[in-house]
């Protein structure tokens, strides 16, 4: 049996460099965009202040850029180190998707972030205005492959498990490459990563505006940033996630417990705006809710039923037997493949299959578990409500803040006195941090809201481990602890620093600092 | 268009391939990256190191990031058991990697000498800790990696991270940092000038001795007293072979066979041997460019030399050599690979044209007059 310390060792290990690595990526999507923007801007307008501002937001695009590579490199060693079975058995479908990624995607951003960084004197202004989309196009690109990739495991299609290789292999890549759930979430995550770039503009520009210093500089930044940022968090929110929620049964689970929704409402289902879930009563104390709120979000419709966590529970049993049937099966051909009637019943049951899997974290067996295990089983086979629930409420409100930063920031500065707001540049500077928020919550409800499965309905976690001990886990654990920390350190206090110095790290003569010390002088 | 026999040799030859695009071109960033602290004698000069590959080094790089993709994709076990089974090597890679984009990006971004000098030393082990797992890796793979198999394809092993180091395996790293910092010192030699150029040379000269040397005691080694493999039963080249049905002997100087039945393959040797002389000669004549050329080539060879001698194995298992990994029993599905085969062959052209036109944008020799004149944008 696999030991279950190694399963949370790894999992742990796995989100917290997932979370870690996705502290720089929405930065860098968001950041590159708004570069190409107002290098765009610079090469229309021929005004050097635009190219200021493209080489000073490109200094802590550097910044950000290099933490986003060293941590990103983890992610695709870890499929390997840590998720060994993971990689053989669905390696077919998911493999592919990584090395277009690498060839298409990863190239281009890493072959061109140098030239964008050294190439202002060696290219023409066109020529470096394309180099600059080219980067930009290469993150977001990454994005699209990442999360066909991520789009599969919540939802795998295309594909069919072979008993002699034993493995899923690859059926149909259009049905992977068109994976409704793959779209929204390229949509969704991208947008968020335009939001968090806007929004770190939006805060630092009023930060200077503050401090009434480089007000030039500043206004233009906070401009751009105020109308990209007005456009990516409407789209994020428009197209959010849960629009995909509807296909598939862990994307059904993973609604009913957002919304801590224990039995099935007659459509179209209330939201609850607020609660306390109570996982052992299967109630919410104290619910606030909002007629047709969630029907509405969640099925795009008024008659549409959203399933209840009390039916999923008895659904997910019928799956666990019906998957015991596959797999016993399963075991009979991988013996012996002129078995007619192991074949005929395994062909019926085979899209339980995974669900027989469950199983295994209690009998190695499958076909032996007892009642007991089953239910075990029945109970583990959808996340807990209450991380799901507050995370996405976190997220949600998250969002909505900073729909309301942009649209003040987007009116005022249509109106030309966004400088002289204090409690909106107050209100973009100390927020900052809230796209981080959204986005570690918003992977927490997408990821931890995928389990017990790392492929849904296909490959459960706890199988997908590769076979190491604790001890090897513990060590990479304290060194992933001791790199990451260093390096968040310095990465932040190298980010403060420039932030600080402003446009006059640029050593043009013409920034604050600089314009001081003459003045000292 | 092509049957599976065919399309999994070719995709054993782009495996290959890609194996040579990274350790040519990042072979000479890590190999910089060991010479940093020793042959950069001043700030000012480290810095004409640093930016002659500073701009470019993230782009070679990708193509390990691509190796590991593409073997995910088309030789998945493979992938799995050579990342998990070498897993606490692995992780020491990836904490070398995690050095190099932080160390290029910040070490210039403070005057502080401490600081810089700090980060020097990053960038040295970001280019020591890769090479040296990477030739380690290498090395065990030759010998074989103490794996087996179950039922299901799960991989367990027998043996930790210290029995990576088999004698071997250690003449495998003395040939790659030999060789390694023979390729940076080759590309130091060309991209800079004066003081800094001529200490590369010299470099050029014991790096070359010292892989001309290691690189013989190891196929010797291979020749007469280290265990290769064979396998035994009828393969059907068509399908994909069940693992666990062929049958593998494991005896010494099997690693010969292929070179006896194609005596040709020994051109990989032989040219790797000649090109570190003909390295020396060139570098001696400053024909810097060509000896760039010439050190490509031995690296290339050096790879072909390995991969030549082990066809049709990829992983060979030293505890079980039932369960070692062939190219004919590793591979994704037919359908996967001609699919991955079209995207290679579309995708990875473009990416060499723009490559070429990268490096070309930024030719020429990095000076200390560059590095004084662009101080506040320069790494």
């Amino acid at each position: 049996m696999i030991a279950n310390e190694v399963v949370e060792l790894s999992r742990l290990q796995f989100a917290l460099t997932a979370l870690y690595h996705f502290l720089f990526v929405p930065l860098t999507l968001g950041l590159s965009f708004l570069l190409a923007i107002m290098e765009s801007v610079y090469v229309m307008s021929n005004k050097p202040i635009y190219k200021d501002m493209t080489r000073f937001w490109g200094k802590l695009f550097g910044i950000n850029f290099a933490m986003g590579v060293t941590t990103g490199i983890t992610l695709e060693f870890q499929f390997g180190t840590n998720w060994a079975y993971y990689s053989h058995y669905v390696g077919d479908i998911f493999g592919p998707l990584l090395a277009v990624e690498g060839m298409m995607a990863f190239f281009l951003e890493s072959t061109f972030v140098g030239l964008f960084f050294f190439g202002w004197d060696k290219l023409s202004k066109l020529q470096h205005l394309i180099v600059t989309w080219l980067l930009a196009l290469g993150t977001s690109l990454s994005a699209l492959w990442i999360l066909i990739a991520n789009g599969w495991m919540q939802h795998p299609v295309g594909a069919e498990f072979n008993y002699d290789t034993m493995r899923m292999e690859l059926t149909s890549i259009a049905d992977v490459f068109f994976n409704p759930i793959a779209q929204v979430k390229f949509v969704h995550t991208v947008a968020a990563g335009y939001v968090t770039g806007s929004m770190f503009v939006l805060g630092i520009s009023a930060y200077y505006l503050l401090n009434n210093r480089d007000v030039a500089f500043a206004r233009r930044s906070f401009r751009i940033a105020a109308g990209f940022g007005l456009a990516s968090v409407l789209s994020v929110i428009v197209l959010g996630d849960e629009s995909g929620y509807t296909v598939g049964d862990v994307q059904r689970a993973k609604l009913a417990v957002i919304e801590a929704e224990w039995e099935t409402e007659e459509a179209p289902a209330s939201f609850t705006l607020f609660g306390f879930p109570n996982e052992a009563t299967m109630t919410t104390d104290y619910a606030v809710k909002v007629p047709y709120l969630m029907g509405l979000i969640a099925t795009r419709s008024i008659d549409t039923k959203v399933d209840g966590i009390k039916e999923i529970h008895a659904r997910k049993l019928r799956r666990i037997k019906s998957g015991m049937i596959a797999y016993a099966n399963e075991q009979v051909l991988r013996q012996d493949k002129t078995n007619l009637t192991a074949k005929a019943l395994f062909e019926q049951h085979k899209d339980d299959l995974g669900h027989g899997l469950l199983l295994k974290k209690y009998t190695d067996n499958v076909v032996d578990a007892t009642p007991e295990q089953i239910a075990m089983a029945v109970h583990d086979s959808i996340p807990k409500v209450a991380p799901m629930f507050w995370s996405f409420r976190g997220m949600v409100l998250s969002g909505f803040m900073m729909l309301f930063i942009f649209t003040a920031a987007f009116y005022y500065n249509a109106k030309r006195t966004a400088h002289k707001q204090r409690w909106l540049l107050r209100l973009a500077f100390y927020g900052i941090p809230l796209p981080w928020i959204a986005s570690e919550l918003g992977w927490v409800v997408a990821e931890y809201g995928r389990q017990p499965w790392t492929i849904a309905n296909i490959l459960p976690t706890h199988l997908s481990v590769s076979s190491v001990e604790p001890g090897q886990l513990y060590l990479s654990l304290a060194g992933f602890f001791v790199f990451y920390t260093v390096l968040l350190v310095i990465e932040v206090f190298l980010m403060l620093k420039y932030v600080r110095l402003g446009p006059s790290s640029l050593h043009t003569g013409r920034y604050h600092f600089e314009i001081e010390e003459v003045n000292h002088v | 268009m092509f049957d599976f026999e065919t399309l999994r040799i070719i995709w054993w030859a782009i495996l290959i391939f890609l194996v040579c695009g990274f350790a040519v071109m990042d072979g000479f960033d890590l190999g910089i990256g060991m010479l940093l602290p020793f042959l950069g004698k001043t700030d000012a000069e480290r810095r004409v190191m640093l930016n002659t590959i500073g701009p470019t080094w993230e782009g070679n790089q990708t193509w390990l990031v691509t190796l590991g993709g593409i073997s995910f994709g088309a030789w998945s076990l493979v992938y799995a058991t050579l990342f998990s089974g070498a897993y606490t090597g692995m992780l020491a890679l990836l904490f070398g990697l995690f050095l190099r984009p932080v160390g290029f990006d910040y070490r210039s971004k403070l005057p502080n000498p401490r600081w810089r000098s700090a980060w020097d030393w990053a960038l040295f082990a970001g280019g020591l800790v890769p090479a040296v797992v990477l030739s380690l890796a290498a090395g065990n793979v030759i010998i074989g990696l103490p794996f087996q198999l179950d039922n299901e394809l799960r991989s367990s092993f027998s043996g930790g991270f210290w029995d990576l180091f088999q004698p071997f395996a250690l003449l495998c790293v003395v040939v790659g940092l030999s060789l390694l910092c023979l390729h940076g010192a080759v590309f130091l030699h060309w991209r800079t000038e004066a003081a800094l150029a001529e200490r590369a040379r010299r470099v050029i000269v014991y790096s070359a001795l010292m892989f001309v040397v290691s690189f013989s005691v190891a196929g010797i080694w291979i020749a007469f007293s280290l265990d290769g493999y064979r396998i035994t039963s009828a393969i059907d080249t068509r399908i994909i072979t069940p693992l666990l049905s062929k049958t593998v002997v494991k005896a010494n100087g099997l690693w010969m066979n292929n070179y006896s039945t194609y005596p040709w393959l020994m051109l990989s040797p032989t040219f790797a041997i000649i090109g570190a002389g003909l390295v020396v000669f060139l570098s001696a004549k400053r024909h810097t460019g060509l000896a760039f050329i010439s050190s490509s080539l031995v690296v290339v060879c050096v790879i072909l030399t390995a991969a030549g001698s082990m066809f049709p194995f990829m992983i060979p298992s030293s505890s079980s050599p039932v369960s070692s990994l062939t190219v004919w029993d590793a591979s994704a599905s037919l359908y996967t690979m001609k699919l991955l085969f079209f995207a290679t062959v579309l995708l990875m052209p473009i990416v060499m044209a723009y490559t070429v036109w990268v490096y070309r944008i930024l030719r020429g020799k990095v000076t200390l007059a560059d590095i004084e004149k662009n101080q506040h944008v320069l790494y």
